[in-house]
């Protein structure tokens, strides 16, 4: 069946490098160690694990960056080659979980219906998480389990997907996103499925293997629009909750791409902020920012002047002197952290969501101004309103209400994958948002407005 | 040989292109048969001696004012106010009027023993002068004898010590202006009235007042009932500035105007083809216009905006008048009348402009799209008595490269108002709920107290300048300018006049009658 791998080759790995660097972002794809080939479906690694068979495969901004070359050196131990990419992913089970039909199969010592555990009729080890209620809902309120039935893949790779026992602090307490063995267990390493040789990934029409403590049931009603939405969306409501947000407050969002986007909206679902600015490109992105609950939308340059006014600060070389209680960067660049350091307040937070690689940033103020950088990552269980819930379970509501499938603006058969990734690469400019790659039999490719209803273009007519 | 009064050329087959201003540069357009072209009344003849016309008004006062002498004696406190760096327009060669005016009012002041005087720039809300700015006005000998010594100051609309409440107006106006002018013997205000609109009341109950005062009459509401601005007796504007000034006479303080006129002399010598009518121009106009054209479109904006500013205007004073505040008002608006005054037979459906570099608010420095918003439609639209020279529903098309950029010293709260409130609303009516804010941010004032920055509100006033000409036209098009700059003050970008005609056909129907006001030199069109 035919996939993309991306393997380990240094020198394709520098030519993608280069030609990002000249072409623009995804455009590294001619030339690196990205390839559309036969892939062998992977094997289950052990009980509990279950085979999908991916409907949509986003490309992530992590995915853009791995590929062109300019993903962190950090990362190269918890990824193991070769390995398809694809995290964002909403597919079909190909086989049942035994023991469903009821609600999730329950935590033992949580006394709720399982969210660690939520698909399938796998206890979890015994282990509470956090020793405290996680929410009273399954996926979706809805059981899964035949085969055929639509799920949202969870990608984190933590102790309970690698059979790891005792879990991990970070997994007993349900913050799978922190889980500490990523690298160990009985899985090669890899943060995720999608950067793990031994599970595939997303963008692979064979497939790949999740645990079922990894897959969330889509709800009918969800298209799937909506449900490739659902990864992503709990990354910006992992962020959103981290970003501890107190009524009255001031929060700025920089950038607008999907995570930008998707923060926006999971803030004014899950926080209380006064006021929500967002710096944002383009038109098109400004205009979703409002629909999805921004107050002031601004160009990214008009960001700190809009928040100085907001906040009536004053300004001392280029720092405000009050400024946003908290802001949140979607972007992860050397510009974007900067620009958040001169915005926030003294004692105030900037959140990372976009992920960044080597920066350099003059941290003066945040030294001067004491102000908290924090890193927002991935999904596990949020305290919202004093009740634990699981991300997923939280960003399908978010996606839900906030109809977040719109921005899914352009669909490519994987045959076509150079094309999707420097769509991708260029979303912004060419007035897209999230492209994904559509694996369902017969489907029409095509890029549409991010608001739109159905496919405007079809095959060969992307913009 | 007498200066030649102002002309309404009718556009035919052998009218040369018209020069219409765009910002720092020009362009010849050939306006459609039929259309009207305003020219300027010539530069009236300056005073011969001018030093002596002042002398001679100050010792022969109007209305029932003493002579200045006779007012003046030693132990009292003389205060001298004066017109800030927005007028004249562009600046005036050495001497400045006010350095004339101010030396001679000393002269007779230290001959009375007077030697408790202070000078204030009048600057209401607009930016501080520059040390430069303030010796330019004043000259060398008033600057180095009053600056030094800390008597040379700016009026402070924020600082609390520094003013003081007169009271209300029948309407309820407050009267907020500055103590040391108030409770000096003697106020002395020295004006350059190069428009209508400048002078009287205005002088003091704008000029030394503060937010809480001004906003009575710098709103949407007064400025759309100002009709014109620069006809003081159709004028809501001059209306609420009378009842002030009024006040602050009942008030006990006693002021002593003078306002001094300009002849419409606008350019020097090498750029004196902008003065001149088309047909009119001989081989040394042509032979500048086409060097001038060309070095400028070779040359940086920033370069050309530098230059243009560099130029000093060889204005003249053509008369000055001193004594009590209306009687000498009536006499200065009588005389620049007689210099710009045009009798224009009927309104049209399109008003054209080319607008220049420079308007009030930008000397030395950018005409934002907001300056260019409010030099169009505040300032030359209201250049009227009677009627609007464009009909109402009409077209106003103003050529002006309009270009998306702020001087972030000068105009700071402009950035914020043209990013944020015209983003949102365009409408003059609608702004004022976003004015309180911008007028007490803190980061605002404290640019406008202690660098040299218009005041917080400024923007807000720009735009309630336009408020008549909002209201009263049915589309506004800008020829030449950014085009997202021109769409963001809620007006139609064009790439050329006659793409904008054609526009305009779409709002006033097909072949228009046009009206071109060629200016400057300044002129005010009497429509009857």
């Amino acid at each position: 069946m035919k996939g993309l791998l991306f393997e380990r080759n240094l020198p394709r790995f520098a030519a993608s490098r280069l030609a990002s660097a000249i072409g623009g972002s995804g455009r590294g794809a001619a030339v690196g160690p990205l390839r559309l080939t036969d892939v062998t479906p992977p094997d289950l690694p052990g009980p509990g694990w279950h085979r999908v068979q991916p409907l949509l495969a986003g490309i992530c901004g992590s995915d853009l960056s791995t590929i062109d070359g300019r993903s962190s050196r950090y990362f190269e131990d918890v990824v193991s080659f070769p390995f398809v990419p694809g995290h964002e992913v909403v597919g079909i089970l190909e086989d049942g979980i035994p023991g469903t039909g009821v609600p999730g199969t329950g935590v033992p010592g949580t006394g709720v219906p399982g969210d660690a555990n939520p698909v399938g009729g796998t206890p979890v080890g015994g282990t509470p998480v956090g020793g405290t209620p996680v929410g009273g809902t399954a996926v979706g309120g809805t059981p899964v389990g035949g085969v055929g039935t639509r799920v949202v893949i969870e990608p984190v790779l933590g102790c309970v997907a690698r059979g790891i026992q005792p879990l991990c602090a970070a997994c007993a307490a349900g913050r799978t996103g922190g889980c500490e063995r990523v690298a160990f267990g009985h899985l090669s390493p890899g943060l995720q499925i999608g950067f793990c040789s031994d599970t595939g990934g997303g963008w692979s029409a064979g497939g790949l293997v999740a645990h079922e403590a990894q897959l969330h049931r889509v709800p009918d009603a969800m298209s799937d629009e909506d449900a490739v939405m659902v990864e992503p969306t709990a990354c910006a409501v992992h962020a959103a909750v981290d970003a501890e947000v107190e009524a009255g407050d001031t929060v700025a969002v920089l950038g607008a791409g999907t995570l930008g986007l998707c923060t926006v909206a999971a803030l004014r679902r899950l926080a209380a902020p006064d006021t929500l600015l967002v710096g944002a490109r383009y038109a098109h992105q400004r205009r979703l920012a409002e629909e999805l609950g921004a107050d002031v939308v601004v160009e990214p340059g008009q960001l700190a002047r809009a928040v100085r006014r907001r906040s009536r600060s004053l300004s001392v070389s280029g720092t405000l002197t009050g400024g946003a209680d908290v802001v949140v960067d979607c972007v992860g660049s050397d510009e974007s952290l900067a620009q958040a350091l001169t915005m926030v307040r003294p004692r105030g937070r900037v959140v990372l969501v976009g992920m960044p690689g080597r920066v350099s940033v003059d941290l003066a103020s945040l030294w001067h101004r004491e102000v908290a950088v924090t890193g927002a990552y991935a999904y596990g269980v949020e305290d919202v309103g004093g009740t634990l819930r699981r991300t997923f379970d939280i960003a399908m509501d978010v996606v839900a209400a906030a109809g977040l499938g719109r921005l899914v603006s352009a669909h490519y058969p994987l045959e076509h994958f150079e094309e999707a990734l420097a769509h991708a690469g260029a979303a912004g400019r060419r007035g897209a948002v999230k492209v994904v790659f559509d694996l369902r039999a017969g489907a029409r490719h095509g890029a549409r407005g991010p608001a739109t209803t159905g496919p405007t273009a079809t095959k060969g007519r992307v913009p | 040989m007498s200066p030649r009064p102002g002309f309404v050329l009718e556009v035919d087959r052998s009218t040369p292109p018209t020069l219409f201003w765009h910002g720092e540069g020009y362009r010849l357009e050939r306006l459609p048969t039929g259309s009207r072209v305003l020219y300027a009344p010539e530069p009236f003849d300056a005073l011969a001696d001018p030093v002596g016309a002042i002398r001679q008004a100050l010792a022969n006062p109007l209305g029932d004012a003493e002579p200045l002498a006779s007012q003046l004696r030693p132990g009292m406190r003389l205060t001298i106010a004066f017109d800030d760096v927005s007028l004249p327009l562009p600046p005036m060669r050495r001497p400045d009027v006010r350095q004339l005016v101010i030396e001679q009012v000393l002269d007779v002041a230290a001959e009375a023993g007077v030697d408790d005087v202070v000078l204030i720039a009048a600057l209401a809300l607009h930016r501080r002068m520059t040390d430069a700015e303030l010796r330019h006005a004043l000259g060398d000998r008033v600057y180095d004898a009053f600056a030094p010594h800390g008597l040379l100051w700016q009026h402070d609309a924020e600082d609390p010590d520094q003013l003081v409440h007169l009271g209300l107006t029948e309407q309820g106006e407050d009267v907020e202006i500055n103590k040391r002018a108030a409770e000096s013997d003697l106020l002395v205000y020295v004006n350059i009235n190069l428009v209508a609109m400048d002078g009287g009341h205005k002088s003091v109950a704008t000029g030394l007042a503060s937010y809480k005062s001004l906003r009575h009459h710098h709103n949407a509401r007064t400025m759309a009932h100002s009709r014109s601005f620069m006809d003081q007796h159709r004028s809501e504007l001059h209306s609420s500035n009378w009842r002030m000034g009024r006040l602050i006479a009942a008030s006990g303080v006693k002021v002593f105007q003078i306002e001094t006129t300009l002849n419409t002399d606008t350019f020097p010598e090498q750029f004196r083809f902008l003065q001149r009518r088309e047909w009119e121009w001989g081989a040394r106009d042509r032979a500048a216009f086409l060097a001038s054209s060309k070095v400028l479109a070779a040359t940086p904006p920033r370069v050309a905006r530098t230059i243009f500013h560099s130029i000093k205007a060889p204005h003249r004073m053509t008369s000055v008048q001193a004594g009590e505040v209306e009687a000498v008002h009536a006499r200065t608006t009588e005389n620049v009348y007689a210099q710009q005054l045009l009798e224009v037979d009927g309104q049209s459906d399109v008003l054209t402009m080319g607008l220049p570099y420079i308007c009030p608010y930008n000397v030395n420095s950018i005409m934002n799209p907001i300056l260019v918003a409010c030099l169009g439609l505040g300032y030359f639209f209201n250049m009227y008595r009677g009627r609007p020279i464009v009909r109402e529903g009409g077209v106003v098309i103003m050529s002006h490269p309009t270009p998306w950029a702020f001087h972030p010293g000068h105009h700071p709260s402009y950035i914020d108002f043209f990013e944020q409130v015209l983003a949102e609303t365009t409408d003059p009516n609608e702004i004022g709920k976003y004015e309180e804010s911008f007028a007490t941010d803190p980061w605002y004032v404290h640019l406008y107290r202690t660098g040299n920055a218009y005041h917080g509100v400024h923007p807000f006033y720009m735009w309630y300048w336009c408020a008549h000409a909002l209201e009263h036209v049915g589309a506004v098009i800008i020829v030449g300018g950014d085009r997202a700059a021109v769409r963001r003050l809620g007006f139609k970008p064009a790439s050329s006049m006659a793409d904008a005609l054609e526009m305009a056909s779409d709002v006033v129907g097909p072949d228009p009658t046009i009206t071109h006001l060629h200016s400057p030199p300044l002129l005010m069109a009497d429509v009857r």
